[in-house]
């Protein structure tokens, strides 16, 4: 598949860093937690999670990033797409708890209401750095009660998600979908295999990736040997026992690199 | 058991060079999970190398077009990967190695050689690194002088892959051959581009790459046909080979065992049915070994 041309309608500032762009195609068959390839002509191609059927949203990081930042509406990239596998939904009786913290609020705010529209009942955990940092608190609120924690207080609870986790009963829900920076994620992962809650749990992983569609082996995990962009990027929380989650990730050279 | 250069295979079918290579734990799934007889690592070289910019990769009906660019940690880095696919695997591991010249080579073959592989292929084939692989490999000279200076670091056996980017694939064969190869391996992939017409600009970050997939098989059983005369040694097929049929077709152009690798784009299960596809058709055919396959189309005339 050559990477269609996607021509940019709206963009939204959810935050200072975190931007979503709408274009012009819709990915009608996408699954909340799938990505997409995006090609950023002449700069390179890099993975990101849709956050709709015709959006991506992207917090600068990088050289990528920077330049699809430069971009106004009317501007195009190429996309190819949508990719790997996305989290799975709940079914209308079970409860759902979405957990998503910062820019990894991004592939959870689509789930969150495919899960809401299909029957489930959805909260959320939505952390970030600040009150302005939040990303998506108004869709996570249409889809179900939201409890808050920011870094610095600034709204919510003052600290982690983890925070806010701890004194939250777990055993009510029948899924649990996670989101996040790493070191996030590996705090909650802890947490709930310390509960007996991974099971039911889900995580979307974010690796350095080279071909996108499972041939190259660039973002291969340990020690599981499993391809985040096409057996993942979301993976049950068993599948990452005894990984290398939290622990390192690897270069765009395959080099560990410590997290 | 199938034995192919002196090492034994539990079945001819191998995973490709490049190919979910990086990590040592991708390897002992390909063996494990995907039934591959053996593992080929990605080519790794004195230096680590981030490789091009993205797109690195796309899919056309016909195949895929690469350019990686010889993405690698170098071989210090590599050697804790290479030891886990050693432990790990339970089939034999090749290490695809490359340089820019012979000294480099033996370098790289002398700094992996405690993790014990079970062979190396040489890379004097990739076709869009500069001063590396074809940029080496066109030159019958230098190929012989770095598979000789690999030969006489090692004490396992050298195989080396072959560029189809030649005006005569058998002369750089030969030369592998005078410099002791145990096997050559053809073909790597292909000179080959595309464009985005929306925008102009050539879609590989790279620009070009290199061409593999369904669209490369006939090139590569010609390849095969070719070096099969030309060579004593034995030559390893790759290029296009998706199915059983196209295994057997390979090794009826001479191939001694065949490399799979954009096919695991399909399932990564390939090699288990590719091997069973085989036995099945050798057991319809009436034939008692594997081997009695290898090269039957040139007795055919």
């Amino acid at each position: 598949m050559l990477p269609l041309n996607a021509t940019i309608i709206r963009i939204n500032e959810e935050s200072p860093s975190v931007r979503t762009f709408f274009f012009d195609h819709q990915f009608e068959t996408m699954q909340p937690g799938q990505f997409v390839m995006v090609w950023v002509r002449g700069v390179d191609e890099v993975p990101m999670g849709l956050s709709s059927k015709n959006s991506i949203t992207v917090q600068k990081v990088g050289e990528a990033t920077s330049k699809l930042f430069e971009l106004k509406e009317g501007d195009s990239f190429g996309l190819r797409g949508p990719f790997g596998r996305g989290f799975s939904l709940p079914r209308e009786e079970e409860k759902t708890l979405v957990i998503a913290g910062g820019v990894g609020a991004a592939p959870l705010a689509p789930y969150a209401e495919a899960a809401s529209a299909s029957g489930s009942e959805v909260h959320t955990v939505l952390g970030a750095r600040s009150a302005d940092d939040l990303v998506f608190e108004e869709r996570f609120e249409e889809a179900g009660e939201v409890y808050v924690s920011t870094d610095n207080g600034s709204k919510g609870a003052k600290g982690f998600v983890t925070d806010v986790l701890s004194g939250i009963n777990l055993s009510v829900y029948d899924k649990i979908a996670v989101c996040g920076p790493e070191i996030m994620m590996a705090s909650v992962f802890r947490l709930l295999q310390e509960k007996k809650a991974l099971e039911k749990s889900e995580f979307s992983l974010h690796r350095y990736f080279k071909c996108g569609i499972g041939v190259c082996g660039a973002c291969c995990i340990d020690r599981s040997g499993l391809r985040v962009c096409r057996d993942g990027p979301v993976f049950s929380g068993v599948q990452l026992l005894d990984s290398e989650l939290g622990k390192y990730t690897r270069d765009a050279s395959g080099r560990r690199v410590k997290i | 058991m199938y034995t192919l250069t002196g090492l034994k295979f539990k079945n001819p079918t191998i995973l490709a060079a490049g190919i979910l290579g990086t990590t040592g734990a991708s390897l002992c799934r390909v063996a494990r999970e995907g039934g591959a007889g053996g593992v080929v690592s990605k080519s790794i070289g004195p230096m680590p190398k981030t490789g091009h910019p993205n797109p690195s990769m796309v899919k056309f009906e016909c195949g895929f077009l690469n350019a990686m660019g010889l993405p690698n940690p170098s071989y210090p880095s590599f050697l804790q990967e290479l030891d886990i696919a050693k432990k790990g695997s339970g089939v034999p591991v090749i290490a695809s190695i490359f340089g820019g010249n012979p000294a480099e080579f033996k370098e790289v073959a002398e700094g992996l050689l405690p993790a014990k592989p079970d062979a190396f292929e040489l890379n004097v084939s990739c076709p869009h690194a500069e001063g590396y692989g074809a940029a080496v490999g066109s030159n019958p000279c230098l190929v012989e002088a770095i598979t000789a200076a690999v030969k006489e670091t090692v004490n396992v056996p050298v195989w080396v892959k072959l560029t189809p980017n030649v005006s005569d694939i058998t002369c750089i064969g030969s030369a592998a051959e005078s410099g002791g190869a145990d096997a050559v391996v053809a073909i790597n992939t292909l000179k080959g581009m595309a464009i985005d017409i929306e925008s102009g600009y050539p879609v590989l970050g790279n620009r070009s790459g290199g061409l593999s997939g369904k669209a490369v098989k006939p090139v590569a059983v010609k390849c095969v046909y070719d070096l099969y005369t030309a060579l004593e040694i034995p030559v390893i097929g790759v290029g296009g080979v998706s199915s059983w049929q196209d295994a057997v077709e390979m090794m009826m152009a001479g191939a001694a065992a065949v490399q799979v690798g954009s096919a695991v784009y399909d399932r990564l299960d390939i090699f288990s049915e590719i091997s069973k596809g085989i036995e099945t058709f050798l057991q319809r055919k009436g034939y008692s070994d594997v081997k009695e396959l290898i090269g039957l189309s040139h007795e055919m005339v």
